[in-house]
């Protein structure tokens, strides 16, 4: 039973309300608690998405209205633009290695701890520590150093006798430096890998190991199987992080993307248009091919999810 | 007959005492390996902070030949305006962003895990959708509406959305814990005449403070971090937050006075590590149940 139906059940509303009244007592109280929340997601979200889908047709400089300009915007982008299509590259390439990199870690560290390791929480707590500052500033001007040709990355190589290159000024490598400092960063799926493992039931392993199961044989067969779940969950949310990052880029190529365009994600190259040049119409069709991504992504990960993820009946 | 089984048994049931030693042993080995690696970078940067400007890019290691807090000086200084006003900046956001967020967010968890109405379903799931949203698809518009108000070189636009329950993530961590909640103590305090404000004022919050502080936390966290939002509406530098003038500084003088740059990037993530000392706990369990993705 829910509070409503305890209030319109009360024996001082028994006599017939009208029907304005009981909508008032039945429904008022949780439009009421939701008033903030609608005013943003009509404000904030419904009505600037419309607005941004319009703006996505037409040339608009922020200055001067608006000018309707058809699908010359999504025309330009895929026919027209080497720097969109750089930015597509950079960000695919991005996500496709940051991500499987960064869960293999997160899932090899989490499948390491919980052996029932003694120390587990001060493990925990250390690699976790990445992943709470890795967004910062901060931690993206220390990258660009360590990464730099007299950084601390090239000293520890010259130990060993090697000349490292500058990386981050190297269009071969620059993008590595960021993948690197999103595997970093692993900690967050790696705390919900092991609330994940722990949830798988004891017993099992014990059934396997009588059966004479091999600790290998049981990975593959009762833990991934199990385990699919969480990695479908941590997928999809480290994919759209992968797709919306924007500070690191941006720090460590001093917001332009270079060196020739090889840190150049879509969101940076977004920012640039919209903000840079104050092209607000075509910066507005990039955002709606970046959720058309994200969406098809989405969709994809969930249809083809039946065929490898395993859901307890 | 039944000596296969048995010896199966055996094997799988008892590893010799050596071998778990051994395994152990390469474990922590492993596992401390990693920590090293994973947080020399950090422990540089802060030695980086403490020793004299010449040495910071001779040496790797993480103990400074001399100590000094000179660099501190410098880079609290180091810019036209100083660091005082960006942190002073940064709080005042960070807090409001925190009191608005936590109002807000519960209050609309509230009426989506506790209350009755028409249409519940259809905005609990628009709620949702909202959070694989990416920004970037309503940003354009949000800036014109915000310019056209007249709050670009404010603290407004960072603000008010939270105020407006924008972050859905919170709403939904929030319904989570409030769904946990014994329903017998409303509905008692239903009899009692208590309408739905008092409910939650009363019971609800009260009862629900692990999940209020989580959400504050990284509330405040999340909105220290932020760059991107005040990179596009703050330009003014007396505006600034602490992400952005340590942007600035690597701008200018950043190149020249790296020591100042690294004191100043040490500071900046010292309320982040205080929080994570204070509260690692609640932060890992708060991901643990949720799924965050930082």
């Amino acid at each position: 039973m829910t509070l409503q139906h305890v209030a319109t059940s009360a024996p001082a509303e028994a006599e017939k309300p009208s029907v304005w009244r009981r909508i008032w007592q039945q429904d008022a109280p949780g439009y009421l608690f939701l008033l903030p929340w609608f005013i943003g997601f009509f404000g904030l979200t419904l009505g600037p998405m419309i607005s941004s889908l319009y703006l996505s047709f037409t040339h608009f400089d922020l200055l001067t209205a608006p000018r309707w300009a058809g699908v010359d915007n999504y025309v330009r982008m895929f026919t027209n633009d080497p720097k969109f299509a750089a930015s597509m590259r950079v960000t695919m390439f991005f996500v496709v290695f940051s991500v499987p990199l960064k869960l293999a870690f997160a899932l090899g560290v989490a499948l390491l701890l919980n052996r029932g390791m003694k120390g587990l929480t001060l493990y925990r707590s250390l690699f976790y520590l990445p992943s709470l500052l890795g967004a910062s500033v901060a931690i993206a001007i220390l990258w660009r150093q360590i990464f730099a040709a007299d950084g601390l990355v090239n000293k520890f190589l010259s130990l060993f006798g090697i000349i490292g290159p500058s990386w981050i000024s190297n269009p071969n490598y620059s993008l590595w430096t960021l993948i690197v400092l999103s595997i970093w960063q692993f900690g967050s799926p790696m705390i919900i890998f092991l609330a994940g493992l722990r949830q798988i039931p004891q017993d099992m392993y014990e059934a396997a190991s009588l059966d004479g199961a091999s600790k290998w044989r049981q990975f593959w067969k009762i833990t991934l199987p199990l385990l699919t779940p969480v990695v479908f969950f941590n997928a999809i949310i480290q994919t759209i992080e992968a797709f919306k990052s924007f500070t690191p880029a941006f720090i460590i190529s001093g917001g332009t993307g270079n060196p020739i365009n090889s840190t150049l994600f879509y969101t940076l190259y977004l920012y640039q248009e919209a903000f840079g040049f104050f092209r607000m119409g075509y910066a507005s069709a990039l955002a709606w091919v970046l959720l058309a991504l994200v969406a098809i992504f989405t969709a994809f990960s969930f249809l083809t999810s039946k065929y490898w993820v395993h859901y307890d009946d | 007959m039944t000596d296969a089984p048995m010896k199966l048994t055996v094997v799988g049931a008892e590893t010799p005492i050596w071998r778990k030693r051994l395994m152990s042993v390469v474990s922590h080995g492993l596992l401390i390996g990693a920590s090293i690696l994973m947080l020399y970078p950090l422990l540089w940067m802060l030695a980086a902070s403490f020793r004299p400007e010449n040495e910071i890019f001779t040496s790797a290691s993480i103990i400074p030949t001399s100590w000094s807090i000179d660099a501190y000086f410098r880079g609290w200084n180091g810019l036209r305006t100083s660091f005082s006003v960006f942190f002073t900046n940064s709080f005042i956001v960070s807090t409001f962003s925190v009191i608005g967020n936590v109002f807000a967010c519960s209050l609309a968890a509230f009426a989506f895990a506790r209350l009755e109405f028409r249409g519940r379903r259809i905005w609990f799931a628009l709620m949702l959708m909202t959070l694989m949203l990416p920004y970037q698809v309503t940003l354009i518009p949000q800036y014109v509406l915000f310019r056209q108000l007249g709050w670009v070189d404010t603290f407004l636009p960072l603000i008010v959305p939270k105020f407006l329950a924008a972050d859905a993530f919170f709403i939904f961590l929030m319904v989570q814990f409030f769904r946990g909640i014994p329903r017998e103590l409303d509905e008692a305090a239903m009899m009692d005449g208590a309408g739905p404000w008092r409910i939650y004022w009363k019971i609800m919050l009260p009862l629900s403070t692990p999940v209020l502080a989580t959400a504050a936390i990284f509330t405040f966290i999340w909105t220290w971090d932020d760059f991107f939002g005040p990179l596009i509406y703050l330009n003014r530098m007396s505006d600034y937050t602490v992400m952005l003038g340590l942007r600035t500084f690597t701008d200018s003088t950043g190149m020249s006075d790296y020591g100042g740059l690294f004191a100043m990037s040490v500071l900046s993530i010292v309320p982040i590590f205080l929080f994570f000392l204070i509260f690692q706990r609640l932060l890992i369990e708060g991901i643990a149940t949720t799924g965050m993705k930082r």
